[in-house]
């Protein structure tokens, strides 16, 4: 008869404990998340998508050199010239590569997109929190603003925004009038709009945290409410936020596609997708792939966000948690 | 009730006024000024004359006494003139709200009657490949971009077919070529405005499924149709009704667009035009029945969630 050999008793259920896991396959929420994403089949396509579309969009540099074109030179003598080798798609109203400029279109509308939905998820999230635990007057004047802002019929008002002259608002003329002015301009105008979904969303969610134990423990353990807001109350709101500003993306990316196109939003030459659509009316008749392609790739880049937010709702949210 | 209707319509009215010094400030800070076109139409006026002008229309003064003057016209009834028209800014803005309301509310009740029961039929099998297409749909709807919609429909129902006009409002005093000039742009605000809500219904009705009292009507025996409309829809309608007011200013916006591509006489076209026409008076009074319509639409909202639940009380 063997005997086995002699195990400390702490050792024991150690090995209790890791035979148990080792039958148990081993599922951390994030794991169990990501199994729930994989379920919205058009979610995870739509993430393929726009991985394809990131990576497409960042190599226009590349597409630039390859082609030996530039997107911003004009060539009057080829104007809506069809594909060739030197131009794949052709060229645009202006004798401009098609391809290329799409490309870069492409990331102007990306950019703006993550950018403008970060700032509007950051600014949001600090109005939410800061209503949401100090409640009282505070509360009631920041949540007053928040439904001011929502009333309010926000296209129009964002053409005034867009059309006024940086000038006359004391900025130096030289940086009014530089190229990438239209980018910035555009980021903190649509911010400064979109920051209401998640404002909401974090002040509902911290006043249900607030009367938490583990915040009433930091409470008295004497953190400061600044420690309290960003340490322990912003954290546990991260999810919504991120579903709410992912679903703002696609939006984003619309409204900037609207303001280029009416001329207010990126200023030519730089492409966009939207600016790139200024002309189409005109161009319906004789060269209507240049009208079709840019919409289309608006329209693809902000389905695929939208369904990609539709996922990781559905992944988060913990009534689908019996599947 | 009354207590809350009146402290909402004096609150709506005080936002109004703050929106209307906000946009008399914004529109002063548009490029050029009235004067400085004047200026650029006429080389013989000197630059004392334009110091003369400024003066006489008080352009001259700081920004709070020019709104001042403004508010005490305003109030006074007189709006002022448009300077792109010519003419008395209520005379355009009436009959072009008027045109709006038509396209807004012919493609908001269309919508609606497609996209409620369409809603619902998704709602009543989630994950079925009855509601992934409908969803897809939906989602297809709130993704395009509204200008490409509008120029999509352009080619192929104009350029394509040929079957109808691409834009205007058609000829006056013919309903048959207005009623033409009409199923373009209120198709595209159709097709805008659907997807938006078929996702509400359809959110809003499977959440009223998913409760206990459908549980406890389908127990005592209630049909199918029974527990759907008599229990689910009256439910899931509250949410539904409130989200639709509520997006008042997303159907405004839709329009304003779908107006300009179609060169649609509306509020939003003329808003549009006013503001890149630096005709301060027409924009600013436009933006500002754009505001209140939003307000209005919002309070609606309010009244018409009371109503459907009673279980809120306004107070």
């Amino acid at each position: 008869m063997t005997t086995p050999p002699p195990v400390a008793p702490e050792q024991e259920i150690r090995l209790a404990a890791e035979a148990a896991m080792a039958l148990q396959p081993a599922r951390s929420y994030r794991a169990l998340l990501w199994r729930r994403f994989l379920k919205h089949r058009l979610a995870v396509l739509s993430l393929l998508v726009l991985i394809l579309l990131i990576l497409l969009a960042f190599s226009a540099p590349l597409a630039e050199a390859l082609l030996g074109v530039d997107a911003n030179s004009v060539d009057l003598f080829a104007l809506k010239a069809p594909p060739s080798a030197a131009h794949p798609f052709g060229t645009d109203e202006l004798g401009r590569d098609l391809l290329v400029r799409l490309l870069y279109g492409g990331q102007v509308s990306l950019l703006v997109g993550l950018a403008a939905a970060l700032c509007a998820a950051v600014i949001g999230s600090l109005i939410g929190v800061l209503a949401g635990y100090h409640g009282g007057s505070l509360d009631a004047l920041l949540m007053r603003l928040t439904d001011g802002v929502i009333a309010l019929p926000l296209l129009p008002l964002l053409i005034v925004l867009a059309a006024i002259d940086l000038e006359k608002l004391g900025l130096p003329a030289a940086l009014a009038r530089s190229e990438d002015v239209s980018l910035y301009r555009i980021v903190i105008l649509i911010s400064l709009v979109g920051w209401t979904t998640v404002a909401r969303l974090v002040r509902g969610a911290t006043l249900a945290l607030r009367e938490r134990e583990f915040v009433r423990a930091a409470v008295a353990l004497g953190a400061s409410s600044r420690r309290i807001m960003l340490v322990h109350v912003l954290p546990n709101v991260i999810s919504p936020v991120i579903v709410a500003t992912t679903l703002s993306i696609g939006n984003i990316i619309l409204l900037e596609s609207v303001l280029s196109f009416l001329g207010l939003g990126i200023q030519p030459p730089t492409a966009s997708w939207g600016n790139m659509l200024t002309n189409a009316l005109e161009l319906i008749w004789d060269a209507p792939h240049l009208v079709v392609l840019p919409g289309l790739l608006i329209f693809v880049t902000v389905i695929a966000f939208n369904f990609l937010g539709d996922g990781l709702q559905d992944a988060l949210d913990p009534r689908t948690l019996e599947d | 009730m009354l207590r809350f209707l009146l402290r909402r319509l004096s609150e709506s009215i005080i936002v109004l006024l703050v929106m209307s010094f906000i946009i008399y400030a914004l529109l002063g800070l548009m490029p050029g000024d009235p004067i400085d076109l004047m200026i650029a139409a006429n080389p013989e006026l000197t630059s004392a004359d334009a110091q003369r002008l400024k003066a006489l229309y008080g352009l001259d003064l700081p920004i709070h006494e020019r709104y001042l003057t403004w508010l005490g016209q305003a109030l006074g009834g007189d709006l002022g003139f448009s300077r792109l028209h010519r003419q008395p800014v209520m005379d355009i803005l009436l009959p072009r709200l008027w045109n709006s309301v038509q396209l807004m509310g012919l493609g908001f009740f269309l919508a609606a009657a497609l996209s409620i029961p369409l809603g619902i039929w998704a709602a009543l099998k989630p994950r079925s490949p009855r509601d992934h297409a409908i969803n897809f749909v939906a989602f297809a709807g709130i993704s395009v971009p509204p200008f490409w919609l509008a120029i999509m429909l352009i080619m192929i129902f104009s350029v394509w077919l040929g079957w109808l006009p691409a834009s205007g409002m058609g000829q006056a005093g013919d309903p048959a070529s207005r009623l033409q000039h009409l199923v373009l742009p209120v198709l595209a605000m159709t097709l805008l405005t659907v997807g938006g809500i078929v996702r509400f219904m359809r959110g809003s009705m499977i959440e009223a499924l998913r409760q206990d009292y459908i549980r406890t009507a389908r127990a005592k025996g209630l049909s199918q149709r029974g527990v759907v409309y008599g229990h689910g829809l009256r439910n899931a309608m509250i949410p539904v009704v409130t989200i639709l007011a509520l997006n008042f200013g997303t159907l405004f916006s839709g329009a304003l667009i779908t107006e300009t591509m179609f060169g649609y006489l509306g509020m939003g076209k003329t808003i549009y035009d006013a503001i890149l026409g630096n005709d301060y008076n027409l924009a600013l009074v436009g933006l500002l029945f754009a505001t209140a319509t939003t307000l209005i639409a919002n309070l609606a909202a309010d009244l018409a969630y009371a109503w459907l639940d009673p279980r809120i009380s306004l107070r």
